[in-house]
């Protein structure tokens, strides 16, 4: 009888998710909407702005724009020039469109560095650590992440093995299945050594993707689709395949056993499987960085074509703006699963190279 | 003939443009067929023995991610034209 009761609300609250979600997404739309109401007069050069704006990182968050006035959070600037350290709020070098200097530095306009602070005398970019949006986004995920699963953690510590509650209800068939049936077979003999980087790589990309979708503060920020930190995580996955690989392993490379005449005395083999080293985290960074940033630009670029389409008349904008919120959604929808499969990949492709970096040596 | 194309070399912004979208058709071709490929052989699997679905489901979906991989590599390349 109770369990009837159970599956009614557990599809009831299931379906007020859903509708959260849905608006959740909508509100995507009317987000991008009120904050590009400059662009009616502009013309069509202002959508590459808005999707370039959106997407790149930036020394302010902007949170949107109400009529004239822009919302948005200066973040502090740190940089390392001829003149030591300078640490100043973002504030003082302008906003889009005026930018100011401040002591020497000021955000160039065009080039190589457009976007970016530079030193007036000298043109070139100092030692840059400001707090720019992807870095408070990468500390609010790992603040979520810490406590998330901290609290998880301390769940197990005072209780043990009990019936699993709450949170710890919703993460525990996922990393246990993750667990067995992808880090254990992939990655071999020595599993427990390297679990805690492959899920913390899986909740890490995972939880960065879900923000980035949300199109609001504290998310909203483009943070996988960077191709930097894809890039670190790629890194992170190469050193950790090579430095804990077994002799057997690079033995396999400079000498395959392949027949002979593909390794002495052209060493094709040898070439292939050194490239193949490099690629494989190649892939993996290029992997993650274009399927975010792509779902980020298309989303964008739909919401962009209701300006486009206004252009040739109000009426056509606004029929034109249900059937581009309709794909939005289900494009943001189709997003979240997204998401999900490129940790899963992420993840599984790096305990896949890790365990076959671990090659046992044969007894002939 | 030749002039034509002269002209076409000329306008560098045009032929840039060009090259991206026909770069970028290839590869949505290339994608499509490799992961339809994987789709269909995975549907085949999965009418023969249907108890050991949700196998053949991750493996898919691992195969059709490396496979997008390389059709996002290409259109980065596309879009790396596009705008240099």
């Amino acid at each position: 009888m109770s369990q009837s009761i159970d599956t009614k609300k557990a599809g009831k609250i299931g379906k007020i998710a859903f509708g959260i979600l849905l608006v959740i997404l909508g509100l995507l739309g009317v987000a991008a909407f009120t904050s590009n109401s400059e662009s009616e007069e502009k013309g069509e050069l202002n959508i590459k702005e808005m999707i370039f704006g959106h997407v790149q990182d930036a020394y302010n968050w902007h949170i949107t724009t109400i009529g004239d006035k822009h919302i948005s959070i200066s973040l502090p600037c740190i940089v390392y020039g001829q003149n030591g350290l300078d640490v100043f709020c973002s504030s003082k070098l302008g906003h889009e469109g005026h930018y100011t200097e401040y002591n020497g530095y000021k955000i160039a306009e065009e080039g190589n560095y457009a976007g970016k602070i530079v030193e007036v005398s000298t043109g070139k970019r100092p030692w840059d650590f400001s707090i720019t949006k992807n870095v408070v986004s990468l500390l609010i995920s790992c603040a979520l992440l810490l406590i998330i699963f901290l609290s998880i953690a301390k769940k197990y510590k005072s209780n043990g093995f009990c019936k699993p509650t709450g949170l710890q209800a919703v993460l525990e068939p996922l990393i246990v299945s993750l667990n067995d049936d992808i880090i254990k077979p992939s990655v071999g003999k020595n599993h427990k050594k390297f679990t805690w980087y492959l899920l913390t790589v899986f909740f890490f990309i995972f939880i960065n993707n879900l923000l980035g979708i949300i199109p609001i503060f504290p998310g909203g920020a483009n943070l996988t689709g960077n191709i930097a930190i894809t890039f670190v995580l790629a890194a992170l996955t190469f050193l950790l395949t090579n430095i804990f690989g077994t002799k057997a392993y690079f033995l396999d490379i400079i000498w395959p056993k392949v027949p002979k005449w593909l390794k002495f005395p052209l060493p094709i083999m040898q070439f292939i499987e050194f490239l193949g080293i490099f690629t494989k985290p190649i892939a993996l960074c290029i992997r993650l960085f274009a399927n975010m940033f792509a779902g980020h630009v298309m989303v964008l670029v739909l919401v962009g074509l209701i300006f486009v389409f206004s252009q040739l008349s109000v009426g056509v904008g606004l029929g034109f703006s249900v059937v581009s919120v309709l794909l939005v959604v289900f494009m943001s929808l189709l997003e979240c699963l997204v998401c999900f499969i490129q940790a899963y990949v992420f993840m599984t492709l790096s305990a896949l190279f890790i365990g076959m970096a671990q090659v046992e040596e044969e007894e002939e | 003939m030749l002039s034509i194309l002269l002209q076409a070399v000329a306008a560098e912004a045009a032929t840039a443009k060009l090259g991206a979208a026909i770069g970028a058709g290839i590869a949505a071709i290339g994608a499509g067929i490799g992961i339809g490929k994987i789709g269909g052989s995975a549907m085949e699997a999965i009418g023969r023995q249907p108890e050991v679905s949700s196998d053949i489901r991750s493996n898919m979906i691992v195969a059709a991610a490396l496979v997008e991989g390389v059709a996002f590599l290409a259109i980065i390349v596309a879009i790396l034209a596009l705008v240099m």
